[in-house]
């Protein structure tokens, strides 16, 4: 066997990450075993099948994904900083950047917002979990194993340095010889077969398991934007599937899908690519919005301004969705027609996100506004979103597009949309539900700071990259001479940058400052809030609702307060509880095996772990396990502990 | 675990429907899965380079063969459910088991056309054109031979829990899965050889 291929050479700073990865394992290792926390890893987590505790899962796998895009930012930006940097080399240039988008977008936000779904989703319709709760540790494992398959390439083999959009020819095996974009290939389709269950699971949750009463009109705006991003997933994910497959075989088996000779067409791979890649933009931004829409709603005292046309909107978005991909490569031939037509519908997508705008600021008028941090990173989302948006506009246009295609206006004018458009979504999102989840809010004192920090950086780091992108700077170019005067903006772009770690440093330390010392909650609804979740109570116990409640009308908890009308009417029964179990872990170690044999042609251990995967899936089937009772009398203990009297 | 009696077996109680509704949505992100392979093979199906064509590869004999067979696969498995709702076991593993012997023939014919295929020098590597047609039928295999899998499966949990609300609830499923492999071979059928063949 050729060892050669799995070595990574010559830079100190992949030592240091080697190092550091196993000193981390070995801490890990030691800490569990020391305080003989192995099983109860195993028993509540690892077998865990409950929708909150998966999200958690989710939410703090993303969060150390933020760090590792973050740390790639950083790197970025200083091989930028000033010209003729020798910070990192071209290669490692490369590789830092596409590994940064493949972990934001797929591994961070994703699984952020997949995280706030699992959580929220079945408390605001009132059930007491997913369709489908096995499927959905299926899922999560799924996604948890491909995003370490891709985290390992940097110090076994190497990253994949083709670009996150990986364009044919390059990232052929004739142009990326290395086996990182293997591990692109086969990393992104199994974290992505996890992302297609996870949308086949909440479609049926949401529309099978509501509380009775609950119309699809009176459906918490979150709940409705899951909804339609699911529908989304559902159908773009199946492109993904086989743009990947695709890949793998002019990889690994020498087919001829996107080569340059033999009849292979290597825009086919740009066009399958971006089917999924445009509606990826939604699957994470539609979600954030009915996020925004929950914050605005709670903290204006109001309830939502124009509902309707709220859902509208997104269902017009997720259609025009389908229909823009190609604004991704108008400087790539595809002639006037083409152009125009995919110009148009991209301008239109501006008129839905537009009356999506309005609606906040309509319901914001006149509302009684408490400035909580939630409800800062949602205020600050309204502006710096639409200047993402206006932009958006602009490289819309496809003859003015072929002066900024591919410069760093492109850059600005993505992360101006992804970053409130995802990212503020998700901390905001994280700040609101964290006593839902906790049962105490994190400090808002600390949590402000960290506001500022991050949302002043983060116009330093970015919009200096809009003038930079006029100014003639291509995206992707690791370093400049000094004639270009790209120096004192990028400069200032790396300052922004550090102040948004230093920003990030400060959300984490609140975690754990609140942890310690923030007051305990106990009626369950801290905000005065609107919607289902905070009528149970905190930190939620495992069946959800003791009793399944009743819906009337739209924000139903707020109705129940404000005209003391009951949510719980029936009496307390048992209640039906999934098992935990371990194979949905297993079958994520297998596939992790097997990406990880197909990376490097092992076939022998690929074809092993195939099989592998086969006697899971039938164990699975043949499991007879349908789970267990909760008896009603500790139901009623539970929900008296809960309020705090004595059992 | 309630169960309505007012309904067929396989819908009786709530995590029943719901995993019947799940495999619909389910189906609807395979049919976008193959409506990409199918779009693929048609920006392909010119562009055979110096390879063979399309009409200079296929044959009518063996497809026509395949298409008997997973049609008739699919009438068996129809009869299954409905023995099945009648609460016919034995009828029901008969058809079953047929429905699965049809699916191997049509596996094994399949794999003797790839091999034909490959002696004739038309392998993967040849063109854009081979690459799309072996990538599109090979995943419709693949689903058919996970089928096989998946099917024998459920034959044995029939053989050992007799017709129950999970059992018959599988086999409702697995019918929908098989019926929906024999709708995607009828479009290969049509536009891949039909088409290919004039």
């Amino acid at each position: 066997m050729d060892w050669d291929k799995f070595k990574v050479h010559g830079e100190p700073l992949i030592y240091g990450a080697m190092a550091s990865i196993v000193l981390a394992t070995i801490g890990i290792i030691v800490g569990l075993t020391y305080f003989k926390k192995w099983g109860y890893l195993w028993r509540e987590w690892l077998t865990t099948v409950d929708h909150k505790r998966i999200g958690i899962m989710y939410i703090l796998a993303a969060l150390l994904m933020l760090f590792r895009g973050g740390v790639d930012a950083m790197m970025m930006k200083l091989q930028t900083a000033a010209p003729d940097m020798k910070f990192l080399d071209s290669q490692h240039y490369n590789e830092v950047f596409t590994t940064h988008g493949l972990i934001m977008i797929l591994f961070m936000a994703m699984p952020f917002i997949i995280g706030l779904m699992n959580v929220i989703v079945p408390l605001q319709i009132g059930a007491r979990d997913v369709a489908f709760p096995r499927l959905n540790a299926v899922s999560f494992w799924l996604f948890f194993f491909g995003a370490m398959l891709l985290n390992i390439s940097f110090v076994i083999g190497g990253s994949p340095d083709a670009g996150w959009s990986a364009y044919f020819p390059l990232a052929s095996i004739e142009f990326s010889p290395t086996v990182g974009n293997n591990y692109y290939s086969l990393a992104l389709q199994i974290s992505g077969i996890g992302t297609l269950l996870t949308g086949v699971n909440f479609i049926v949750t949401i529309l099978k398991m509501r509380a009775p009463g609950m119309k699809l009109m009176k459906m918490p705006m979150f709940t409705w934007s899951v909804l339609i991003t699911n529908v989304i997933i559902v159908f773009a994910f199946p492109v993904l599937t086989v743009a990947l497959a695709l890949m793998m075989f002019d990889r690994l088996f020498g087919s001829q899908f996107f080569t340059m000779a033999n009849g292979g067409m290597d825009m086919l791979w740009a066009n399958l690519f971006w089917v999924w890649g445009h509606p990826e933009v939604y699957i994470v931004v539609l979600p954030a919005f009915g996020i925004y829409s929950e914050i605005i709603a709670t903290f204006s005292k109001k309830n939502l301004y124009g509902y309707t046309s709220m859902v509208f909107s997104m269902l017009i978005i997720s259609l025009l969705s389908f229909l823009v991909w190609a604004h991704h490569f108008y400087t790539m031939g595809q002639g006037v027609m083409v152009n125009s037509f995919f110009s148009i519908t991209t301008m239109a997508i501006a008129v839905p996100t537009g009356v999506k705008i309005f609606n906040w600021l309509f319901t914001l008028r006149k509302g009684r506004i408490t400035f909580t941090t939630p409800m800062l990173y949602t205020l600050a989302f309204i502006p710096i979103f639409t200047i993402g948006g206006v932009t958006g506009v602009m490289l819309a246009m496809a003859s003015a597009d072929y002066q900024y295609h591919n410069t760093m206006f492109l850059v600005a004018h993505f992360h101006y949309v992804l970053i409130p458009g995802a990212v503020f979504a998700v901390i905001a999102g994280f700040h609101y539900w964290f006593p839902k989840v906790f049962g105490f809010r994190l400090n808002e004192r600390l949590g402000k700071h960290a506001f500022w920090w991050i949302i002043i950086s983060f116009n330093v780091a970015f919009f200096p990259l809009f003038i930079l992108g006029l100014m003639g700077m291509t995206r992707r170019q690791y370093t400049y001479s000094a004639d270009t005067g790209f120096g004192p903006l990028s400069m200032l772009s790396f300052v922004g940058a550090v102040g948004l770690m230093i920003g990030f440093v400060i959300l984490v330390y609140n975690i754990y400052w609140s942890t310690r010392y923030e007051p305990r909650d106990t009626d369950g609804d801290p905000w005065d809030a609107r919607t289902l979740e905070w009528a149970t109570k905190s930190p939620i116990p495992a069946y959800n609702f003791a009793v399944v409640p009743t819906v009337k009308t739209r924000d139903a908890f707020w109705t129940s307060k404000m005209d003391k009308v009951p949510l719980f009417e029936d009496k307390i029964t048992k209640i039906h509880m999934p098992s935990n179990t371990g194979k949905p872990f297993i079958l994520g170690v297998i596939f992790f095996v097997a990406g990880f044999s197909l990376v490097f042609s092992l076939w022998i251990p690929a074809i092993i772990s195939g099989v592998g995967i086969l006697i899971v899936l039938a164990a699975m089937s043949f499991d007879r396990d349908h789970g267990f009772y909760i008896p009603v009398e500790e139901v009623i203990a539970t929900e008296k502990k809960l309020r705090g009297e004595t059992v | 675990m309630k169960i309505d009696a007012s309904k067929p077996l396989e819908y009786s109680t709530e995590e029943n429907s719901n995993k019947i509704f799940g495999f619909w949505v389910f189906l609807g992100a395979e049919i976008a899965l193959f409506a990409t392979l199918f779009t693929v093979y048609f920006v392909m199906v010119d562009r055979f380079a110096s390879g063979p064509s399309g009409p200079d590869l296929f044959e009518i004999g063996p497809v026509m063969i395949e298409t008997l067979l997973l049609l008739s696969s699919s009438f068996t498995i129809g009869l299954a459910v409905h023995a099945m709702r009648h609460g016919y076991q034995k009828a029901m593993m008969v058809f079953f088991g047929l429905t699965l012997l049809m699916g191997l023939g049509f596996l094994g014919i399949e794999i003797m056309e790839f091999v034909t295929y490959v002696h004739e020098g038309a392998t993967l590597q040849t063109s854009g054109f081979l690459s799309s047609l072996f990538v599109l039928l090979g995943t419709h295999g693949a689903h058919v031979s996970f089928g096989f899998l998946w099917g024998a499966a459920i034959l044995i949990q029939l053989k050992r829990q007799g017709i129950t609300p999970a059992t018959a609830n599988k086999s409702f499923i697995f019918s929908l899965y098989w019926h929906f492999l024999d709708v995607v071979w009828i479009f290969i059928f049509s536009f891949v050889y039909l088409k290919g063949l004039m």
